[in-house]
């Protein structure tokens, strides 16, 4: 489903621009969570350019962006895609109840180890 | 009463749509003095020019108005027909009411009101207009080229041909240029080399060119067809007219360890070299940074094999001072720092390199005489990749805008030799969009693919890391919509190109305006493609923008005819448009003399006749031959005295009230 | 030399070696670091969305300190880092950003960005010099071949951070050389660990720390020095204890004789 008022949104969020892309893949060649991804980088610039956002928001692959931003660094367009996984991300979480991550998941898996900065972080990353 | 005409242009529909010209023609009717308007469709026709020349001869017009184009299109021609018609042609004055007005509104009643203010603002300043005479020049018959790449050579060897004298000016100690280190040569596969070396034996043999190789031009002044330039020869501690260019000095040199610079720093030079076996001149030239007699005083071993008594490690920089009526400019490229897209693995993966360095490693007159191997550890490479568009098309400030526009197809050669001479090799080609118009190039890219099995994939590589000794290539293949991971030998990079760094130098030096990635600007995009706006200054290959070999001799070509054309002519007509001061009003602050860029302005003491006596006082003096007429001493004048013909003071400020009325 | 020091969580809890010998050296080494007295939690991770304005607040706090101290602000965890300079650059150059939070927040005087967000390790390079730490270290770590460990978040996005050329960055092998021990060049020292999905999937980053420590190996490398918690945890826990991965401060500290 096109939806253009939504790519407004995205772009608006995102503070990008879709249409600078040139194809070159240069995101997905970078990506270091490649495999765990359903739709991967360079396929969210081109369907938020298609306005097909749909799709992309119901998918896992939103909590599977590692944030790391090698794809923004790299992409020699500036289209910066992790910017815009992360805007159809919380399209998704701010509505009411769509939390990715709830604390009662957490607690029983919980390493002693685990440094806090891990959770505030996937907190942040994953819920409102 | 000075008697004036008027002619509105319609320009078919590109003045006519957006501008009333009737309504303008019965405007300009009622200005005071015009005793004639009239409109035409094209007034740039021989039919117009006609009814141009006949209305100044009917009316006895004493000056001409026409609304049209730009002046930029035209004021030429129309300058042209008013002296045939017997009107001085700085009687002219054009109203441009197409670029400035109908093609940027859309509204016809505000077009033809902004139209009919133009005119009346050409009537204004026509009316003020005064007869102007434009004077002589000579022209050296020399021609300077400034790079002795192809661009340079080409250049060089045609305006020689002519029978005009050339002099090259040449950084490095030979020329030869980016070609000389090129293996083969797309589409044909002919070695550069083969085709290049007769072409520098040419110039070196050439009675009419004289060059200057390891010398820089460090100041120009003047004008079109009276340039002086300053050339600093660098010493290269070797008498050149007593050098055999035996290279034994190169045999015996101690100092072994400095990067080979031809080989793209692949292997080591001695600090007394010759860059290569076909260098022009064929003269040896020690490096001053690795020269251990020339940083301890201690060795002089060169000195003592040199049987021809050429070295002299007391030689200084010299510097020559010489006319020339045209410059050409062919500065050529290079290609950019890698530094910043290391996730390619460039800077710190011996197996990751460029094409260029591909090229010397492929090259029998190379480091490895032509034998490919993986410069880490000497194996042959069985899986290569090949990676495009680094550093090109992008938007970071470490990215170039533009194509490159030689790798698409230099990479298809490199695959297809790669794969012609090492069958059992892989080949892959990671690419953003294959551009390969051009005669016969589309055609040698398919067959790459077809005929020479190259894996071409839609796709970038994004990570390169090194591991026991071989690359693991991370990339994307959009098409399969699949990340890949190669295990590769090689890497080579197609790495951007850029101007050369000594571009902007020259370019300033030469007042020729450059874009913003340093490549020099042409003066009309198409009609004037090797011409800079600086008039005298042409341009010749790389330094104006990325292009391959056979656009480059192409264009060297075209830059050296119009070199030849303006060398043929024993003088030329100087602009008339130039300043001119008011010896009573000036007071001698030299301001004007400061901010002529081209150095027209001297002072001169001079008596006046004051009442009870002489004065002498100094004045301010322009030597109309150099000014250009750029008007920057008329606004520096405190006194107002200076004034530039054509435009002065009054004129334009009569122009200024005519648009406030 | 006095800084107004930002701590965040992580060092305060199971990060806190990053902590503790950063403050033994900064005494060795001349410098004062002033704890913002009520620091709040800076969030872990930068939200790239620009509507985003309560989740950066608290770095905006830390910053009006910074800028009422009259000091830059020295950080010392990679991602309290990120985040604070990052939202710092939001401040200095998003008009509505800056709008909205300082219509929130009322400060006295409006925040504009005015402060300087400064790293440990930066502050290392250009404020004491690496010459100068050469000089104080009492036992040099001669012969250890140590892996700098970039990871991301003091790199990118390298327009913001402007800590170091991202793809080939040198600081930290800069600071190996100071503590007199050699650096070990690996490429995978600037990709990521995998960082906070260890929450919902240790086998990403299990995955990623693997080929990060195979890389380093393979190059030679006998321990890996970190600025983040976050990444020593995922190398050392997640990465099965393959390869030693320190603070680099807990290196300084032993270099200067302070461990």
């Amino acid at each position: 489903m096109q939806n253009l008022k939504l790519r407004e949104k995205i772009e608006e969020m995102s503070g990008v621009s879709v249409l600078k892309c040139m194809r070159c893949g240069k995101c997905s060649a970078t990506c270091p969570n490649y495999d765990e991804m359903e739709f991967h980088p360079h396929q969210f610039v081109y369907f938020v350019e298609k306005g097909e956002i749909d799709k992309l928001a119901n998918s896992k692959s939103i909590y599977t962006c590692l944030s790391c931003m090698a794809c923004v660094e790299r992409c020699p367009r500036q289209v910066e895609p992790a910017k815009i996984i992360e805007a159809v991300k919380l399209l998704q979480i701010r509505k009411q109840g769509n939390n990715h991550l709830k604390p009662e998941q957490v607690s029983v898996s919980l390493d002693p180890e685990l440094p806090a900065q891990a959770l505030t972080s996937a907190f942040r990353k994953y819920s409102k | 009463m000075k008697k004036i005409g008027v002619f509105v242009c319609w320009c078919g529909s590109n003045i006519a749509a957006t501008v009333d010209v009737k309504a303008v023609v019965e405007a300009c009717k009622k200005e005071p003095n015009v005793v004639f308007a009239e409109d035409y469709q094209y007034i740039c026709s021989e039919i117009g020019q006609n009814k141009m020349a006949d209305a100044i001869r009917d009316y006895k017009l004493d000056g001409v108005v026409i609304c049209s184009c730009s002046p930029r299109m035209h004021e030429a021609t129309f300058r042209k027909t008013a002296e045939k018609a017997g009107l001085n042609p700085y009687m002219i004055e054009v109203a441009n009411i197409r670029e400035q007005c109908s093609w940027i509104h859309k509204d016809i009643e505000e077009g033809t009101e902004k139209a009919i203010v133009l005119a009346r603002t050409a009537i204004a300043k026509v009316l003020l207009n005064a007869p102007l005479q434009a004077g002589e020049s000579k022209v050296t018959k020399r021609a300077l080229v400034i790079g002795g790449g192809i661009a340079g050579i080409q250049s060089a060897l045609d305006i020689a041909d002519a029978g005009f004298e050339v002099d090259i000016v040449e950084k490095k100690p030979s020329i030869g240029g980016k070609m000389s280190q090129l293996d083969k040569t797309f589409p044909t596969l002919d070695c550069s080399a083969c085709i290049l070396t007769p072409k520098m034996v040419d110039v070196s043999a050439h009675e009419k060119i004289n060059i200057f190789a390891y010398s820089e031009v460090e100041a120009v002044s003047g004008f079109v067809g009276n340039f002086t330039a300053k050339i600093r020869q660098k010493a290269r501690y070797v008498d050149t007219a007593k050098c055999t260019g035996c290279r034994a000095c190169m045999e015996k040199c101690p100092s072994k360890k400095s990067l080979n610079e031809f080989n793209a720093g692949l292997d080591t030079r001695p600090a007394i070299y010759i860059p290569f076996a076909q260098a022009v001149p064929n003269k040896a030239t020690i490096d001053p940074n690795a020269c251990i007699k020339l940083k301890t005083g201690k060795c002089g071993i060169c000195s003592k094999v040199c049987t021809a008594g050429a070295i002299d490690y007391e030689q200084k920089d010299q510097i020559i001072e010489r006319e020339y009526g045209a410059i050409v400019v062919a500065t050529g490229y290079n290609i950019i720092n890698l530094d910043k897209f290391n996730e390619l693995g460039y800077s710190d993966c011996k197996d990751v390199i460029t094409s260029l360095e591909f090229e010397r490693l492929t090259n029998a007159a190379g480091p490895t005489k032509g034998h490919l191997i993986c410069p880490s550890d000497g194996r042959e490479p069985k899986k290569i990749v090949f990676v495009q568009c680094v550093g090109s098309r992008g938007l970071r400030p470490c990215d170039k805008q533009y194509c490159s526009k030689i790798c698409c197809m230099y990479t298809a050669k490199h695959a297809m030799l790669l794969r012609e001479k090492h069958p059992e090799t892989e080949v892959y080609v990671f690419y953003i969009d294959v551009r390969t118009p051009g005669k016969n190039y589309d055609e040698f890219y398919r067959r790459a693919v077809e005929q020479y099995g190259v894996h071409y994939i839609k796709g970038q590589v994004g990570k390169v890391i090194e591991k026991d000794g071989h690359l693991e290539v991370q990339a994307s293949d959009l098409l399969a919509d699949e990340q890949l991971h190669i295990d590769a030998d090689l890497v080579v990079l197609a790495a951007a190109i850029e101007a050369d760094d000594t571009a902007r130098k020259i370019g300033t030096m030469l007042t020729a305006s450059m874009d913003t990635n340093d490549f020099f600007t042409e003066a009309h995009a198409k009609l004037k493609p090797v011409e800079s706006p600086t008039a005298g200054i042409f341009l010749s290959g790389m330094c104006q923008g990325p292009k391959d070999i056979p656009d480059t001799v192409a264009q060297a070509g075209a830059a050296a005819v119009k070199v030849i054309g303006l060398l043929s002519k024993d003088t030329l007509k100087c602009n008339a448009c130039v300043a001119s001061p008011n010896e009573n009003m000036c007071n001698g602050c030299s301001l004007c003399a400061t901010v002529c860029p081209y150095g027209a302005i001297t002072y001169v003491d001079k008596e006046f006749r004051i009442p009870g006596g002489v004065q002498v006082r100094r004045v301010s003096q322009v030597n109309e031959a150099i000014c250009q007429g750029c008007g920057a001493c008329t606004v520096a004048c405190m006194s107002g005295a200076m004034d530039l013909k054509g435009f002065t003071n009054k004129e334009i400020m009569a122009e200024v009230e005519s648009i406030c009325k | 030399m006095n800084f107004t020091y930002y701590p965040g969580c992580t060092l305060k809890a199971k990060g806190k070696d990053l902590d503790i010998y950063a403050r033994k050296c900064a005494e060795v080494l001349g410098v004062t670091m002033d704890e913002i007295k009520d620091w709040q939690c800076c969030g872990g991770c930068y939200t790239t969305s620009q509507d985003e304005i309560a989740t950066k607040l608290a770095s905006v706090r830390a910053l009006v300190e910074a800028k009422n101290n009259n000091t830059e602000l020295l950080t010392l965890c990679s991602a309290c880092h990120n985040v604070i300079k990052r939202v710092n650059n939001d401040m200095a150059t998003n008009d509505y950003f800056n709008f909205r939070v300082n219509n929130y927040l009322k400060l006295d005087q409006p925040y504009n960005g005015e402060a300087t967000v400064i790293h440990y390790l930066e502050m290392l390079r250009d404020k004491v010099g690496f010459d100068k730490i050469k000089e104080k270290v009492v036992n040099p770590l001669t012969g250890k071949k140590i892996g700098a460990y970039y990871g991301c978040l003091l790199l990118r996005p390298s327009s913001v951070m402007a800590f170091d050329n991202p793809e080939n960055p040198t600081i930290l092998e800069d600071f190996i050389k100071a503590i007199g021990a050699t650096p070990v060049i690996y490429q995978m020292r600037n990709e990521c660990c995998g960082a906070y999905c260890t929450l919902e999937d240790k086998a990403i980053p299990k995955k990623r720390s693997d080929k990060i420590i195979e890389n380093a190996l393979s190059k030679g490398a006998e321990c890996l020095i970190t600025a983040c918690p976050l990444c020593l945890y995922n190398l050392k826990v997640n990465g099965g204890d393959k390869i030693p991965v320190y603070y680099f401060t807990e290196l300084l500290a032993e270099a200067l004789g302070v461990k």
